[in-house]
């Protein structure tokens, strides 16, 4: 047969591709996206915290802080006070204490309890404070063995005090809390509470008295040993154990104390974070590090007095969770106010009461052991320590700079994160 | 102008799928300060590198416990859905309500719930001890056991579901037809029914294997040493201990892991529903 006669330019039209004007249109949409992604992810980027940078001891910008300006400020009475929870005196769901301050200065005081972890909430309040806005609150608690303190002392984000009216603070603190590592002068803060992480157990089980740090890596209580799955708290332990002293440690030492913490991991059923005081009760644990206050309020108001808190020889860790009032506050001379009539030793008594933390003001013993009978609380060496106690004291390592910190996450948070 | 009734729907992705995933691709490569947050982009590629090298470990295990707890979801949701589809009458509406019925409850509590049912001398496994079925010290909370658990317990819903769907499309016709022709039970279950479910297997698998991968409450709540899954190091890293680089470089790689997995499956699965989404 011949061939068909075929026009040349109809078999190209036939068997070459040919785009339609959707292909077209579809191919373009897609380079422009990739062209313009490569360019977003280019772009991306955040600035730095721009805010009150340097703010030393001359004040933040502004000259907010300063005597001068503490002298321009009147009261507005009222006030809002951002703490942790539990940490107040409540009588039928009122706070005794802040009534009798309302009534004494006619401030009006706004109480509430948001506050239940620092980075969580340096992260909540951090974008307003970056705009140069108020956060809502007065008066917040930070803890100091965190960086969210430290941070905003080093942005300038806290209101230096009015040292001038820090009466009652400076007539009845406590050494401990008076001129701290972390706020010499207490320029920025005062401390609400402190406590202990310190080593606590159940006497059902453990009859025999612990006294040292290495009974959290005894074999015999395998299974059965609790730690904390916290950074700060499980590295300073790790540090204990080995000897050093966690305020002056080196990045050295915390490779050695993470590697003694790695050699105990058989032995822990689990890293908790506060829910350890649940695991006690449940006996799920025997031993754990615990927080001083927790193992007293259980043993003494929840009806578990098998448990037991206890200072290894080695030394427990000693936090401190500290009053300052954050920039741009607009309540500044009330929150002052409020701040040091806390350390009045009476008022202090009937919070220390409910709370059994460590107390600030070491005249209030005698006023809880008199005045509000409770000799429990007033004669319990977590409350009120005693010197040998308090040579037992550790402070924590504060971070020098941000290389610091991440050196410290990257060596002990690999350990309870396997 | 058709285009304009889009708008609001094209809105929504931009804002809440489109430049949230654009972020977190950016962010991996960033370097970032942890304290100012202060970030620029490096085009730090080797982020990537060390992220896996630090937390394979972690993501093989997330994806063992995904995966067993789904695998353990479609054969409990399997005879469910079955039931439901095939004989659940006039009442078929309120046993799926049953079925999502706890779904009504917080997800962390539901979990919580778990933890205090298999405490150590708790509802379960007390009696059980007393009756020297088990060893006075053995528990079950703190291992992967109860993780699994948690999560196939948790899931469950989002395997029933898809299961029940195309079990309930299979026309009941095609099962008489296949009858008249002299097939067995089994051979109807194995050549008829399993055939025409397979989409709604793999819309289960996806719809539990995704979500149970990532998943960050159960090892938190149930889990003890060892346990922990990605997501937990994802939270902590954006939460906590703060690497945003580190978390998102780690998101990245379970986005990217889903999604080359989830298309091979779809592939070796034969289901044409896939290419037609392409």
């Amino acid at each position: 047969m011949t061939e068909p006669n075929i026009d040349p330019a109809l078999l190209r039209g036939l068997t070459e591709p040919r785009y339609s004007r959707r292909q077209i249109l579809r191919a373009g949409a897609v380079g422009a996206g990739s062209v313009s992604l490569a360019a977003i992810l280019a772009a991306c980027g955040t600035p730095a915290v721009t805010g009150n940078n340097g703010a030393a001891s001359s004040g933040a910008a502004g000259g907010v802080g300063t005597p001068a300006w503490w002298s321009k400020q009147k009261l507005t009475h009222e006030l809002n006070f951002a703490n942790w929870p539990y940490y107040i005196d409540t009588a039928h769901g009122q706070h005794p204490t802040i009534q009798q301050f309302e009534k004494q200065t006619n401030i009006k005081v706004n109480y509430t309890e948001p506050i239940d972890d620092n980075t969580s909430f340096f992260a909540k309040i951090r974008p307003q404070l970056q705009q140069g806005q108020y956060i809502g609150y007065d008066i917040i608690v930070l803890t100091n063995n965190d960086a969210p303190l430290g941070e905003m002392i080093q942005f300038g984000w806290l209101i230096p005090l009015d040292q001038a009216k820090m009466t009652n603070f400076y007539a009845h603190a406590s050494s401990l809390v008076k001129n701290p590592t972390w706020d010499p002068g207490n320029q920025y803060t005062m401390a609400w509470q402190s406590g202990y992480t310190c080593i606590g157990y159940n006497t059902k089980f453990i009859k025999e008295p612990i006294d040292s740090i290495e009974s959290l890596w005894n074999p015999q209580y395998k299974g059965k040993i609790g730690m904390m799955g916290i950074a700060t708290e499980l590295g300073s332990f790790g540090l204990l154990a080995t000897g050093v002293n966690p305020a002056t440690s080196t990045p050295a030492d915390w490779t050695k104390a993470a590697q003694k913490l790695e050699a105990q991991k058989p032995l822990v059923r689990s890293y908790y974070d506060q829910s350890y005081i649940d695991a006690l009760k449940n006996e799920d644990i025997w031993i754990s590090m615990v927080w001083s206050g927790d193992v007293f309020q259980a043993a003494q108001y929840q009806g578990y007095p098998q448990l037991k808190a206890v200072i290894p020889k080695e030394g427990g860790m000693f936090w401190t969770d500290n009053m300052c009032i954050p920039l741009y506050a607009q309540h500044p001379l009330d929150a002052m106010t409020y701040m040091d009539s806390v350390y009045n030793p009476q008022v202090q008594a009937q919070i220390e009461d409910y709370n059994a933390y460590v107390c600030p003001v070491p005249a209030s013993k005698e006023i809880i052991a008199t005045q509000l009978n409770d000799p429990t609380v007033a004669n319990s060496p977590t409350v009120f320590p005693p010197p040998s106690m308090i040579k037992l004291s550790r402070p924590y390592y504060q971070y020098k700079n941000s290389t610091d910190l991440t050196t410290w996450n990257n060596t002990f948070v690999p350990v309870y994160q396997s | 102008m058709p285009y304009a009734l889009g708008a609001p729907g094209f809105l929504w992705l931009l804002i809440f799928f489109l430049i949230p995933l654009v972020t977190i691709l950016s962010l991996s490569t960033q370097t970032c300060d942890p304290i100012t947050l202060a970030c620029t982009q490096t085009w730090n590629f080797k982020e990537f590198g060390n992220v896996l090298s630090t937390y394979h470990v972690e993501f093989l295990r997330s994806i063992a416990y995904g995966g067993l707890a789904t695998l353990i979801d479609l054969a409990v949701a399997f005879p469910v859905a079955y039931w439901i589809a095939f004989r659940g009458g006039h009442r078929k509406n309120f046993y799926l309500l049953l079925l999502l019925l706890p779904f009504f409850v917080s997800f962390v509590i539901r979990t919580l719930a778990w933890k205090f049912l298999l405490a150590d001398q708790g509802i379960i496994l007390s009696p059980l001890k007393t009756l020297h079925l088990l060893p006075a010290d053995y528990h079950v909370l703190a291992t992967s056991t109860a993780v699994v658990a948690g999560i196939a317990y948790n899931f469950l819903p989002f395997t029933a579901l898809p299961l029940y769907v195309a079990l309930e499309r299979i026309d009941p016709r095609v099962l008489e037809a296949s009858r008249d022709l002299y097939a067995s039970n089994r051979t109807v279950f194995v050549k008829i029914i399993l055939p025409l479910a397979v989409p709604g297997i793999f819309a289960a698998f996806l719809l539990t294997f995704v979500p149970a991968v990532g998943d960050f409450v159960n090892a938190q709540i149930l889990g003890g040493v060892s346990n922990t899954m990605i997501g937990n190091i994802i939270q902590d890293k954006f939460l906590t201990n703060i690497d945003y680089p580190a978390a998102s470089a780690l998101s990245t790689i379970l986005l990217l892991a889903m999604l080359i997995g989830i298309f091979a499956y779809g592939r070796i699965l034969g289901t044409r529903t896939i290419e037609e989404y392409i």
